[in-house]
Protein backbone atom coordinates (compact mmCIF):
# COMPACT_ATOMS: atom_id res chain seq x y z
CA UNK A 1 0.00 0.00 0.00
CA UNK A 2 1.54 3.20 -1.13
CA UNK A 3 1.62 6.29 1.04
CA UNK A 4 -0.94 7.96 -1.50
CA UNK A 5 -3.49 5.99 -1.48
CA UNK A 6 -3.49 5.97 2.29
CA UNK A 7 -3.58 9.73 2.16
CA UNK A 8 -6.42 9.29 -0.11
CA UNK A 9 -8.30 6.73 1.97
CA UNK A 10 -8.25 8.91 5.12
CA UNK A 11 -9.48 11.76 3.63
CA UNK A 12 -11.57 10.43 1.69
CA UNK A 13 -13.16 8.80 4.98
CA UNK A 14 -12.97 12.60 6.76
CA UNK A 15 -14.69 13.76 3.67
CA UNK A 16 -17.47 11.65 4.29
CA UNK A 17 -18.06 11.38 7.72
CA UNK A 18 -18.27 15.55 7.51
CA UNK A 19 -20.78 14.73 5.07
CA UNK A 20 -22.61 12.69 7.36
CA UNK A 21 -22.66 14.75 10.51
CA UNK A 22 -23.18 17.86 8.24
CA UNK A 23 -26.67 16.91 7.60
CA UNK A 24 -26.78 14.70 11.03
CA UNK A 25 -26.08 17.81 13.61
CA UNK A 26 -28.82 19.94 14.94
CA UNK A 27 -26.37 22.74 15.99
CA UNK A 28 -26.11 25.07 12.95
CA UNK A 29 -21.96 25.76 14.30
CA UNK A 30 -21.17 22.24 14.44
CA UNK A 31 -23.22 21.48 10.60
CA UNK A 32 -20.91 24.37 8.96
CA UNK A 33 -17.67 22.66 10.87
CA UNK A 34 -18.73 19.75 9.42
CA UNK A 35 -18.85 21.61 5.83
CA UNK A 36 -15.37 23.06 6.65
CA UNK A 37 -14.05 19.67 7.26
CA UNK A 38 -15.79 18.54 3.72
CA UNK A 39 -14.06 20.91 1.86
CA UNK A 40 -10.62 21.02 3.39
CA UNK A 41 -10.56 16.73 2.65
CA UNK A 42 -11.41 17.66 -1.06
CA UNK A 43 -8.37 19.93 -0.98
CA UNK A 44 -6.39 17.44 0.10
CA UNK A 45 -7.90 14.51 -2.48
CA UNK A 46 -7.14 17.59 -5.28
CA UNK A 47 -3.74 18.12 -4.29
CA UNK A 48 -3.16 14.14 -4.53
CA UNK A 49 -3.89 14.41 -8.29
CA UNK A 50 -1.25 17.21 -8.68
CA UNK A 51 -3.99 19.73 -8.96
CA UNK A 52 -1.82 22.53 -6.04
CA UNK A 53 -3.49 25.64 -7.47
CA UNK A 54 -7.22 24.41 -7.21
CA UNK A 55 -6.24 22.75 -4.04
CA UNK A 56 -5.45 26.38 -2.75
CA UNK A 57 -7.79 27.98 -4.07
CA UNK A 58 -10.73 25.41 -2.99
CA UNK A 59 -9.44 26.45 0.35
CA UNK A 60 -8.93 30.11 0.42
CA UNK A 61 -12.59 30.54 -1.81
CA UNK A 62 -14.41 28.03 0.25
CA UNK A 63 -13.14 27.09 3.68
CA UNK A 64 -11.60 30.68 3.47
CA UNK A 65 -13.95 32.93 2.29
CA UNK A 66 -17.58 31.77 2.20
CA UNK A 67 -17.28 29.40 5.29
CA UNK A 68 -15.83 32.20 7.47
CA UNK A 69 -18.97 33.91 6.81
CA UNK A 70 -21.50 31.42 7.27
CA UNK A 71 -19.78 30.74 10.63
CA UNK A 72 -20.19 34.87 11.26
CA UNK A 73 -23.67 34.85 9.99
CA UNK A 74 -24.75 31.80 12.59
CA UNK A 75 -22.52 33.87 15.13
CA UNK A 76 -24.42 36.87 14.81
CA UNK A 77 -27.58 35.99 14.77
CA UNK A 78 -27.32 33.63 17.60
CA UNK A 79 -29.14 30.88 15.26
CA UNK A 80 -30.67 28.21 18.19
CA UNK A 81 -30.46 24.18 17.84
CA UNK A 82 -32.04 23.04 14.36
CA UNK A 83 -35.93 21.93 15.23
CA UNK A 84 -36.83 18.38 13.17
CA UNK A 85 -39.90 17.98 11.32
CA UNK A 86 -40.98 14.01 10.09
CA UNK A 87 -43.85 14.40 8.43
CA UNK A 88 -43.00 13.05 5.10
CA UNK A 89 -42.14 9.31 5.42
CA UNK A 90 -41.94 9.00 1.41
CA UNK A 91 -39.18 11.75 1.52
CA UNK A 92 -37.47 10.00 3.79
CA UNK A 93 -37.31 6.60 2.04
CA UNK A 94 -37.47 7.75 -1.70
CA UNK A 95 -34.73 9.71 -0.82
CA UNK A 96 -32.28 6.85 0.72
CA UNK A 97 -33.28 4.90 -2.50
CA UNK A 98 -32.39 7.50 -5.24
CA UNK A 99 -29.36 8.53 -3.07
CA UNK A 100 -27.69 4.83 -3.19
CA UNK A 101 -29.07 5.01 -6.88
CA UNK A 102 -26.99 8.28 -7.60
CA UNK A 103 -23.71 6.83 -5.96
CA UNK A 104 -23.90 3.47 -8.07
CA UNK A 105 -24.52 6.01 -11.26
CA UNK A 106 -21.62 7.20 -10.08
CA UNK A 107 -19.77 4.35 -9.22
CA UNK A 108 -20.76 3.06 -13.32
CA UNK A 109 -19.61 6.09 -14.45
CA UNK A 110 -16.09 6.26 -12.72
CA UNK A 111 -15.11 2.78 -13.44
CA UNK A 112 -16.17 3.31 -17.35
CA UNK A 113 -15.37 6.65 -18.23
CA UNK A 114 -12.33 8.12 -19.91
CA UNK A 115 -11.68 10.45 -16.95
CA UNK A 116 -12.45 8.20 -14.27
CA UNK A 117 -9.96 5.56 -15.40
CA UNK A 118 -7.18 8.14 -15.86
CA UNK A 119 -8.33 9.32 -12.24
CA UNK A 120 -7.80 5.99 -10.98
CA UNK A 121 -4.32 5.48 -13.07
CA UNK A 122 -3.09 8.62 -12.05
CA UNK A 123 -2.51 10.07 -15.32
CA UNK A 124 -4.01 13.37 -14.04
CA UNK A 125 -1.32 13.68 -11.29
CA UNK A 126 1.59 15.89 -12.81
CA UNK A 127 4.10 17.76 -10.46
CA UNK A 128 4.51 20.18 -13.26
CA UNK A 129 5.48 23.46 -11.46
CA UNK A 130 2.43 26.35 -11.76
CA UNK A 131 3.79 29.85 -13.21
CA UNK A 132 1.42 32.77 -13.32
CA UNK A 133 1.75 33.14 -17.10
CA UNK A 134 0.32 29.86 -17.63
CA UNK A 135 -1.99 30.54 -15.09
CA UNK A 136 -3.47 34.03 -16.84
CA UNK A 137 -3.29 32.41 -20.15
CA UNK A 138 -5.83 30.34 -18.88
CA UNK A 139 -8.02 32.65 -17.08
CA UNK A 140 -7.72 35.49 -19.51
CA UNK A 141 -7.77 33.80 -22.73
CA UNK A 142 -8.99 30.45 -22.92
CA UNK A 143 -11.63 31.09 -20.00
CA UNK A 144 -12.10 34.59 -20.70
CA UNK A 145 -16.24 35.06 -21.00
CA UNK A 146 -16.52 33.20 -17.87
CA UNK A 147 -14.07 34.94 -15.71
CA UNK A 148 -15.41 38.33 -16.60
CA UNK A 149 -18.88 36.92 -16.46
CA UNK A 150 -18.48 35.76 -12.92
CA UNK A 151 -16.89 39.15 -11.41
CA UNK A 152 -19.81 40.76 -13.08
CA UNK A 153 -22.21 38.37 -11.40
CA UNK A 154 -20.40 39.35 -7.99
CA UNK A 155 -20.33 43.33 -8.75
CA UNK A 156 -23.75 42.94 -9.24
CA UNK A 157 -24.41 40.86 -5.85
CA UNK A 158 -22.03 43.67 -3.72
CA UNK A 159 -24.40 46.26 -5.52
CA UNK A 160 -27.31 44.66 -4.42
CA UNK A 161 -26.16 44.39 -1.13
CA UNK A 162 -25.86 47.38 -0.56
CA UNK A 163 -28.56 48.73 -1.97
CA UNK A 164 -29.94 46.53 0.90
CA UNK A 165 -28.11 47.42 3.53
CA UNK A 166 -28.46 51.30 3.21
CA UNK A 167 -30.42 53.13 5.76
CA UNK A 168 -33.06 55.17 4.06
CA UNK A 169 -32.67 58.49 4.28
CA UNK B 1 17.61 1.27 7.19
CA UNK B 2 16.13 0.10 4.00
CA UNK B 3 12.96 2.17 4.96
CA UNK B 4 15.30 5.33 4.50
CA UNK B 5 17.06 4.33 1.18
CA UNK B 6 13.11 3.60 0.13
CA UNK B 7 11.44 6.79 1.26
CA UNK B 8 14.30 9.41 1.74
CA UNK B 9 11.87 12.32 0.94
CA UNK B 10 9.34 10.91 3.97
CA UNK B 11 12.09 10.58 6.22
CA UNK B 12 13.81 13.74 5.72
CA UNK B 13 10.78 15.57 5.34
CA UNK B 14 9.85 14.29 8.91
CA UNK B 15 13.27 15.34 10.60
CA UNK B 16 12.46 18.70 9.00
CA UNK B 17 9.20 19.13 10.78
CA UNK B 18 10.52 17.65 13.67
CA UNK B 19 13.34 20.40 13.82
CA UNK B 20 11.39 23.04 12.99
CA UNK B 21 8.70 22.63 15.69
CA UNK B 22 11.59 22.61 18.01
CA UNK B 23 13.26 25.55 17.42
CA UNK B 24 9.80 26.91 16.66
CA UNK B 25 8.37 26.26 20.17
CA UNK B 26 11.64 27.43 21.35
CA UNK B 27 11.36 30.88 19.89
CA UNK B 28 7.66 31.37 20.69
CA UNK B 29 8.70 30.94 24.22
CA UNK B 30 11.02 33.23 23.98
CA UNK B 31 9.67 35.98 21.76
CA UNK B 32 7.34 36.53 24.85
CA UNK B 33 10.76 37.77 26.56
CA UNK B 34 11.56 39.50 23.93
CA UNK B 35 8.29 41.45 23.52
CA UNK B 36 8.48 42.48 27.68
CA UNK B 37 11.70 43.12 27.66
CA UNK B 38 11.80 45.72 24.72
CA UNK B 39 8.14 47.49 25.92
CA UNK B 40 9.82 47.77 29.16
CA UNK B 41 12.70 49.48 28.10
CA UNK B 42 10.91 52.00 25.62
CA UNK B 43 8.90 52.67 28.58
CA UNK B 44 11.76 52.83 31.32
CA UNK B 45 11.39 49.64 32.85
CA UNK B 46 13.77 46.59 33.38
CA UNK B 47 10.89 44.20 32.70
CA UNK B 48 11.42 40.38 33.54
CA UNK B 49 14.64 39.90 35.38
CA UNK B 50 14.24 38.02 38.65
CA UNK B 51 14.07 34.10 36.90
CA UNK B 52 17.68 34.12 35.93
CA UNK B 53 20.09 36.40 34.26
CA UNK B 54 17.98 39.27 32.22
CA UNK B 55 15.24 37.09 33.20
CA UNK B 56 15.90 34.59 30.67
CA UNK B 57 14.49 31.71 32.73
CA UNK B 58 11.04 33.64 32.35
CA UNK B 59 9.75 31.75 29.46
CA UNK B 60 10.07 28.43 31.72
CA UNK B 61 8.12 29.76 34.52
CA UNK B 62 5.86 31.06 32.56
CA UNK B 63 5.27 27.54 30.88
CA UNK B 64 5.38 25.80 34.12
CA UNK B 65 2.77 27.86 35.48
CA UNK B 66 0.51 27.50 32.28
CA UNK B 67 1.01 23.99 32.61
CA UNK B 68 -0.37 23.77 36.50
CA UNK B 69 -3.12 26.12 36.52
CA UNK B 70 -6.23 24.90 37.16
CA UNK B 71 -7.72 23.81 33.50
CA UNK B 72 -11.61 25.49 33.50
CA UNK B 73 -14.75 24.70 31.11
CA UNK B 74 -17.77 26.79 31.56
CA UNK B 75 -20.76 24.81 32.45
CA UNK B 76 -22.61 26.38 29.37
CA UNK B 77 -19.73 26.34 26.76
CA UNK B 78 -20.11 24.00 23.83
CA UNK B 79 -17.35 21.48 24.82
CA UNK B 80 -16.06 20.33 21.17
CA UNK B 81 -15.76 23.38 19.91
CA UNK B 82 -14.71 24.97 22.77
CA UNK B 83 -11.98 22.28 23.00
CA UNK B 84 -11.54 22.59 19.51
CA UNK B 85 -11.16 26.13 19.35
CA UNK B 86 -7.48 26.73 20.29
CA UNK B 87 -6.21 23.36 18.67
CA UNK B 88 -7.18 25.07 15.34
CA UNK B 89 -5.66 28.43 16.58
CA UNK B 90 -2.45 27.13 16.95
CA UNK B 91 -2.27 24.19 14.51
CA UNK B 92 -3.13 26.51 11.37
CA UNK B 93 -0.76 29.31 12.44
CA UNK B 94 2.32 26.67 13.13
CA UNK B 95 1.58 24.94 9.62
CA UNK B 96 2.23 27.94 7.89
CA UNK B 97 5.68 27.85 8.87
CA UNK B 98 6.37 24.71 6.74
CA UNK B 99 6.22 26.77 3.36
CA UNK B 100 8.67 29.63 4.65
CA UNK B 101 12.39 28.76 2.74
CA UNK B 102 15.08 29.64 5.54
CA UNK B 103 17.98 29.24 3.35
CA UNK B 104 18.82 28.82 -0.09
CA UNK B 105 17.69 25.37 -2.10
CA UNK B 106 21.39 24.58 -2.58
CA UNK B 107 22.18 23.39 0.80
CA UNK B 108 20.85 19.63 0.36
CA UNK B 109 20.77 16.61 2.66
CA UNK B 110 19.87 13.26 0.84
CA UNK B 111 18.83 15.12 -2.25
CA UNK B 112 16.03 17.20 -0.62
CA UNK B 113 16.78 20.72 0.33
CA UNK B 114 16.79 21.39 3.85
CA UNK B 115 16.11 24.78 5.04
CA UNK B 116 12.05 24.26 3.68
CA UNK B 117 9.95 21.92 4.65
CA UNK B 118 7.91 22.06 1.80
CA UNK B 119 8.74 23.96 -1.50
CA UNK B 120 5.43 23.86 -3.56
CA UNK B 121 5.38 25.90 -6.85
CA UNK B 122 2.82 28.13 -5.51
CA UNK B 123 3.87 28.75 -1.70
CA UNK B 124 2.44 32.08 -1.70
CA UNK B 125 -1.11 30.84 -2.57
CA UNK B 126 -0.68 27.94 0.26
CA UNK B 127 -0.02 30.52 2.65
CA UNK B 128 -2.72 32.71 2.04
CA UNK B 129 -5.04 29.27 1.94
CA UNK B 130 -4.70 28.31 5.47
CA UNK B 131 -4.31 31.70 6.91
CA UNK B 132 -7.04 32.56 5.27
CA UNK B 133 -8.61 29.54 7.81
CA UNK B 134 -7.17 31.31 11.60
CA UNK B 135 -10.07 33.25 12.03
CA UNK B 136 -12.06 30.05 12.79
CA UNK B 137 -9.65 29.95 15.99
CA UNK B 138 -10.80 33.20 17.11
CA UNK B 139 -14.56 33.00 16.18
CA UNK B 140 -14.93 29.34 17.46
CA UNK B 141 -13.48 30.84 20.58
CA UNK B 142 -15.37 33.39 20.83
CA UNK B 143 -19.16 31.40 19.99
CA UNK B 144 -18.40 28.29 22.05
CA UNK B 145 -17.62 30.31 25.14
CA UNK B 146 -21.30 30.89 25.43
CA UNK B 147 -20.63 34.15 26.91
CA UNK B 148 -21.23 37.65 26.08
CA UNK B 149 -17.88 39.60 26.07
CA UNK B 150 -15.92 36.59 23.79
CA UNK B 151 -18.91 36.30 21.53
CA UNK B 152 -18.12 40.36 20.71
CA UNK B 153 -14.52 39.98 20.33
CA UNK B 154 -14.67 36.79 18.05
CA UNK B 155 -17.93 39.01 15.90
CA UNK B 156 -15.10 41.66 15.91
CA UNK B 157 -11.89 40.09 15.24
CA UNK B 158 -13.52 37.87 12.20
CA UNK B 159 -14.70 41.02 10.73
CA UNK B 160 -11.67 42.71 10.61
CA UNK B 161 -9.76 39.83 9.95
CA UNK B 162 -12.29 39.39 6.81
CA UNK B 163 -12.01 42.89 6.00
CA UNK B 164 -8.09 43.34 6.00
CA UNK B 165 -7.30 40.29 4.41
CA UNK B 166 -8.57 42.07 1.07
CA UNK B 167 -5.76 44.83 1.45
CA UNK B 168 -3.09 42.16 2.50
CA UNK B 169 -3.49 39.88 -0.39
CA UNK B 170 -3.88 43.10 -2.81
CA UNK B 171 -0.41 44.39 -1.24
CA UNK B 172 1.41 41.26 -1.96
CA UNK B 173 -0.58 40.91 -5.91
CA UNK B 174 2.10 43.58 -6.52
CA UNK B 175 5.32 41.66 -6.14
CA UNK B 176 3.70 38.68 -7.59
CA UNK B 177 3.22 40.79 -11.08
CA UNK B 178 6.76 41.72 -10.79
CA UNK B 179 8.27 37.92 -9.88
CA UNK B 180 6.32 36.12 -12.18
CA UNK B 181 6.06 32.94 -10.17
CA UNK B 182 4.13 31.96 -7.07
CA UNK B 183 6.89 30.08 -5.65
CA UNK B 184 9.19 31.31 -3.01
CA UNK B 185 12.57 30.48 -4.24
CA UNK B 186 12.25 31.75 -7.26
CA UNK B 187 10.79 35.21 -5.57
CA UNK B 188 13.81 35.43 -3.98
CA UNK B 189 16.10 34.21 -6.72
CA UNK B 190 14.60 37.09 -8.60
CA UNK B 191 15.97 39.42 -5.98
CA UNK B 192 19.55 38.68 -6.14
CA UNK B 193 21.94 41.23 -5.71
CA UNK B 194 22.73 44.00 -3.26
CA UNK B 195 20.01 45.68 -1.21
CA UNK B 196 18.93 48.09 -4.03
CA UNK B 197 17.99 44.71 -5.81
CA UNK B 198 14.94 44.15 -3.37
CA UNK B 199 11.68 44.04 -4.49
CA UNK B 200 10.57 47.63 -1.97
CA UNK B 201 13.69 49.30 -3.44
CA UNK B 202 13.96 47.80 -7.08
CA UNK B 203 13.21 50.48 -9.76
CA UNK B 204 15.07 49.23 -12.98
CA UNK B 205 13.30 46.91 -16.45
CA UNK B 206 9.79 47.51 -15.61
CA UNK B 207 10.09 47.31 -11.77
CA UNK B 208 7.86 49.67 -9.55
CA UNK B 209 9.24 49.77 -5.94
CA UNK B 210 6.91 48.10 -3.99
CA UNK B 211 7.51 50.44 -0.65
CA UNK B 212 3.74 51.74 -0.51
CA UNK B 213 3.21 47.65 -1.27
CA UNK B 214 4.86 46.90 2.04
CA UNK B 215 3.57 49.73 3.71
CA UNK B 216 -0.18 48.37 2.96
CA UNK B 217 1.36 44.80 3.52
CA UNK B 218 2.57 45.70 7.04
CA UNK B 219 -0.50 47.60 8.51
CA UNK B 220 -2.87 45.27 7.09
CA UNK B 221 -0.59 42.55 8.41
CA UNK B 222 -0.74 44.43 12.00
CA UNK B 223 -4.61 44.16 11.97
CA UNK B 224 -5.06 40.63 10.40
CA UNK B 225 -2.60 39.08 13.53
CA UNK B 226 -4.85 41.14 16.46
CA UNK B 227 -2.20 43.17 17.23
CA UNK B 228 -1.53 46.88 18.83
CA UNK B 229 -2.80 49.17 17.76
CA UNK B 230 -5.32 46.87 16.16
CA UNK B 231 -5.87 44.66 18.54
CA UNK B 232 -9.86 45.24 19.45
CA UNK B 233 -10.89 42.10 19.43
CA UNK B 234 -8.98 41.39 23.18
CA UNK B 235 -9.47 45.04 23.91
CA UNK B 236 -9.38 45.35 27.90
CA UNK B 237 -11.44 47.99 28.32
CA UNK B 238 -14.33 47.20 26.54
CA UNK B 239 -14.24 43.34 26.21
CA UNK B 240 -12.49 41.94 29.40
CA UNK B 241 -10.27 39.70 27.25
CA UNK B 242 -12.34 39.40 24.36
CA UNK B 243 -12.19 36.26 22.41
CA UNK B 244 -9.91 34.35 25.15
CA UNK B 245 -11.94 35.40 28.26
CA UNK B 246 -13.13 32.00 29.04
CA UNK B 247 -9.90 30.50 28.73
CA UNK B 248 -7.18 29.70 31.38
CA UNK B 249 -4.54 27.52 31.70
CA UNK B 250 -2.84 25.74 28.87
CA UNK B 251 -5.80 26.25 26.11
CA UNK B 252 -5.03 30.06 26.72
CA UNK B 253 -1.30 29.86 26.03
CA UNK B 254 -2.17 28.01 22.76
CA UNK B 255 -4.28 31.04 21.79
CA UNK B 256 -0.46 32.96 22.95
CA UNK B 257 1.34 30.99 21.05
CA UNK B 258 -0.71 31.18 17.79
CA UNK B 259 -0.68 35.00 17.52
CA UNK B 260 3.38 34.53 18.29
CA UNK B 261 3.20 32.04 15.46
CA UNK B 262 1.34 34.16 13.20
CA UNK B 263 3.37 37.30 13.93
CA UNK B 264 6.58 35.03 12.96
CA UNK B 265 4.49 34.06 9.43
CA UNK B 266 3.86 37.90 8.63
CA UNK B 267 7.32 38.55 8.97
CA UNK B 268 9.08 35.88 7.45
CA UNK B 269 6.76 36.50 4.38
CA UNK B 270 7.05 40.55 4.62
CA UNK B 271 11.20 38.84 4.27
CA UNK B 272 10.26 36.74 1.16
CA UNK B 273 8.46 39.89 -0.74
CA UNK B 274 10.13 42.88 0.29
CA UNK B 275 13.75 42.48 1.37
CA UNK B 276 15.30 39.88 -0.02
CA UNK B 277 14.83 36.89 1.56
CA UNK B 278 17.64 34.95 2.82
CA UNK B 279 20.03 37.14 0.28
CA UNK B 280 22.66 39.08 1.68
CA UNK B 281 22.26 42.83 1.73
CA UNK B 282 25.89 43.34 0.32
CA UNK B 283 27.62 43.32 -2.91
CA UNK B 284 28.95 39.38 -3.07
CA UNK B 285 32.21 40.85 -3.87
CA UNK B 286 32.67 41.91 -0.32
CA UNK B 287 33.55 37.94 0.57
CA UNK B 288 34.73 38.86 4.25
CA UNK B 289 30.94 39.44 5.39
CA UNK B 290 30.76 35.20 5.33
CA UNK B 291 32.25 35.36 8.37
CA UNK B 292 29.76 38.09 10.17
CA UNK B 293 27.71 34.84 11.60
CA UNK B 294 30.27 33.28 13.49
CA UNK B 295 32.46 37.03 14.41
CA UNK B 296 28.64 37.98 15.68
CA UNK B 297 28.18 34.92 17.79
CA UNK B 298 31.54 34.78 19.31
CA UNK B 299 31.12 38.97 20.08
CA UNK B 300 27.98 38.16 21.71
CA UNK B 301 30.03 35.24 23.81
CA UNK B 302 32.54 37.26 25.14
CA UNK B 303 29.72 39.96 26.00
CA UNK B 304 28.23 37.13 27.67
CA UNK B 305 31.12 36.16 29.41
CA UNK B 306 31.99 39.68 30.70
CA UNK B 307 28.15 39.73 32.07
CA UNK B 308 28.96 36.68 34.12
CA UNK B 309 31.96 37.61 35.46
CA UNK B 310 30.86 41.11 36.32
CA UNK B 311 26.69 41.10 36.93
CA UNK B 312 25.20 37.75 37.66
CA UNK B 313 25.15 36.11 41.19
CA UNK B 314 23.69 31.94 42.19
CA UNK B 315 21.77 30.41 39.49
CA UNK B 316 21.91 33.12 37.38
CA UNK B 317 25.82 32.34 37.14
CA UNK B 318 25.31 29.05 36.16
CA UNK B 319 22.88 29.36 33.48
CA UNK B 320 24.63 32.36 31.87
CA UNK B 321 27.80 29.96 31.81
CA UNK B 322 26.10 27.53 30.00
CA UNK B 323 24.44 30.11 27.33
CA UNK B 324 27.84 31.42 26.80
CA UNK B 325 30.00 28.08 26.22
CA UNK B 326 26.73 27.33 24.19
CA UNK B 327 27.26 30.62 22.01
CA UNK B 328 30.90 30.40 21.82
CA UNK B 329 30.40 26.87 20.61
CA UNK B 330 28.16 27.32 18.09
CA UNK B 331 30.46 30.54 17.23
CA UNK B 332 33.44 27.91 16.45
CA UNK B 333 31.10 25.48 14.88
CA UNK B 334 30.19 27.68 11.81
CA UNK B 335 33.77 28.65 11.53
CA UNK B 336 34.26 24.96 10.08
CA UNK B 337 33.94 25.66 5.95
CA UNK B 338 30.25 23.26 5.50
CA UNK B 339 28.78 25.19 8.59
CA UNK B 340 29.92 28.83 7.03
CA UNK B 341 28.18 27.67 3.78
CA UNK B 342 24.95 26.70 5.56
CA UNK B 343 25.01 29.12 8.28
CA UNK B 344 24.82 32.37 5.71
CA UNK B 345 21.04 32.02 4.44
CA UNK B 346 19.53 31.86 7.55
CA UNK B 347 21.34 34.52 9.21
CA UNK B 348 20.17 37.30 7.00
CA UNK B 349 17.12 35.72 7.12
CA UNK B 350 16.41 35.57 10.72
CA UNK B 351 17.98 39.12 11.58
CA UNK B 352 15.60 40.34 8.87
CA UNK B 353 12.71 38.56 10.99
CA UNK B 354 13.83 39.56 13.78
CA UNK B 355 14.05 43.46 12.64
CA UNK B 356 10.42 43.32 11.26
CA UNK B 357 9.41 41.42 14.83
CA UNK B 358 11.19 44.58 16.51
CA UNK B 359 9.14 46.82 14.48
CA UNK B 360 5.69 44.91 15.60
CA UNK B 361 6.79 45.47 18.87
CA UNK B 362 7.87 48.91 18.48
CA UNK B 363 4.30 49.73 17.34
CA UNK B 364 2.48 47.80 20.13
CA UNK B 365 4.26 50.04 22.67
CA UNK B 366 4.19 53.20 20.99
CA UNK B 367 0.83 53.75 19.38
CA UNK B 368 -2.79 53.92 21.32
CA UNK B 369 -5.80 51.48 20.29
CA UNK B 370 -7.66 53.11 17.61
CA UNK B 371 -11.56 52.72 17.81
CA UNK B 372 -14.12 50.35 15.99
CA UNK B 373 -15.10 52.73 13.40
CA UNK B 374 -11.73 54.44 12.94
CA UNK B 375 -10.23 50.64 12.15
CA UNK B 376 -13.33 49.84 9.40
CA UNK B 377 -12.70 53.03 7.59
CA UNK B 378 -9.28 52.81 7.84
CA UNK B 379 -9.20 49.54 6.41
CA UNK B 380 -11.58 49.85 4.04
CA UNK B 381 -11.60 53.74 2.73
CA UNK B 382 -7.61 54.04 3.57
CA UNK B 383 -5.99 50.85 3.32
CA UNK B 384 -8.13 48.95 0.45
CA UNK B 385 -7.70 51.92 -2.17
CA UNK B 386 -4.10 52.35 -1.89
CA UNK B 387 -3.16 48.80 -2.37
CA UNK B 388 -5.22 48.59 -5.59
CA UNK B 389 -3.39 51.97 -6.69
CA UNK B 390 0.10 50.28 -6.01
CA UNK B 391 -1.27 47.31 -7.90
CA UNK B 392 -2.54 49.13 -11.15
CA UNK B 393 0.69 51.34 -11.28
CA UNK B 394 2.83 48.60 -11.00
CA UNK B 395 0.96 46.58 -13.70
CA UNK B 396 1.01 49.51 -15.91
CA UNK B 397 5.05 50.24 -15.11
CA UNK B 398 5.80 46.38 -16.27
CA UNK B 399 3.30 46.27 -19.46
CA UNK B 400 4.35 50.47 -20.35
CA UNK B 401 7.89 49.10 -22.56
CA UNK B 402 5.50 46.81 -24.41
CA UNK B 403 2.75 49.19 -25.07
CA UNK B 404 5.52 51.81 -26.50
CA UNK B 405 6.87 49.26 -28.92
CA UNK B 406 3.56 48.92 -30.15
CA UNK B 407 2.49 52.52 -30.63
Amino acid sequence: MTLPFVVFFVCALLAVLGALTLILAREPIHSALSLILVMVSLAVLYLLLGAEFIAAVQIIVYAGAIMVLFVFVIMLLNAGVEERTDYSQLAKYAGLALGIFLLLALAHWMAHSLIGQQIANGVGASNASVSTRELSAQLFQKYLFPFEATSILILIAILGALVLAKKDE
Amino acid sequence: MDFITQHPVLVVSLAKIVGLMFLLMTTLAYLSWFERKVIAHIQSRWGPYYVGAHGLLQPLADGVKFLFKEDLTPPSADRFVYILAPMLALTLALTTLALIPFGPPSVQWLGESTLIVANSSIGLMFVFAITSMGVYGVALAGWSSNSKYPLLGGLRSSAQMISYEVSLTLAVVGVVLLSGTLNFNEMIARQSGPFWHWNIFYAGHGSFPQIVGFLCYFMSAVAETNRAPFDLPEGETELVGGFHTEYSSFKFAMFFMAEYANMITVSCLATILFFGGWLSPFPESWTFLRYLPPASLLVLAVYLAYDTVVLARGIARIQLIVVTTGALLIGLVCLHPVALAVIQGPFWFLLKVGLIMFFYVWTRATLPRLRYDQLMSFGWKFLLPVSLANLVITALVKVWPLLVNHG
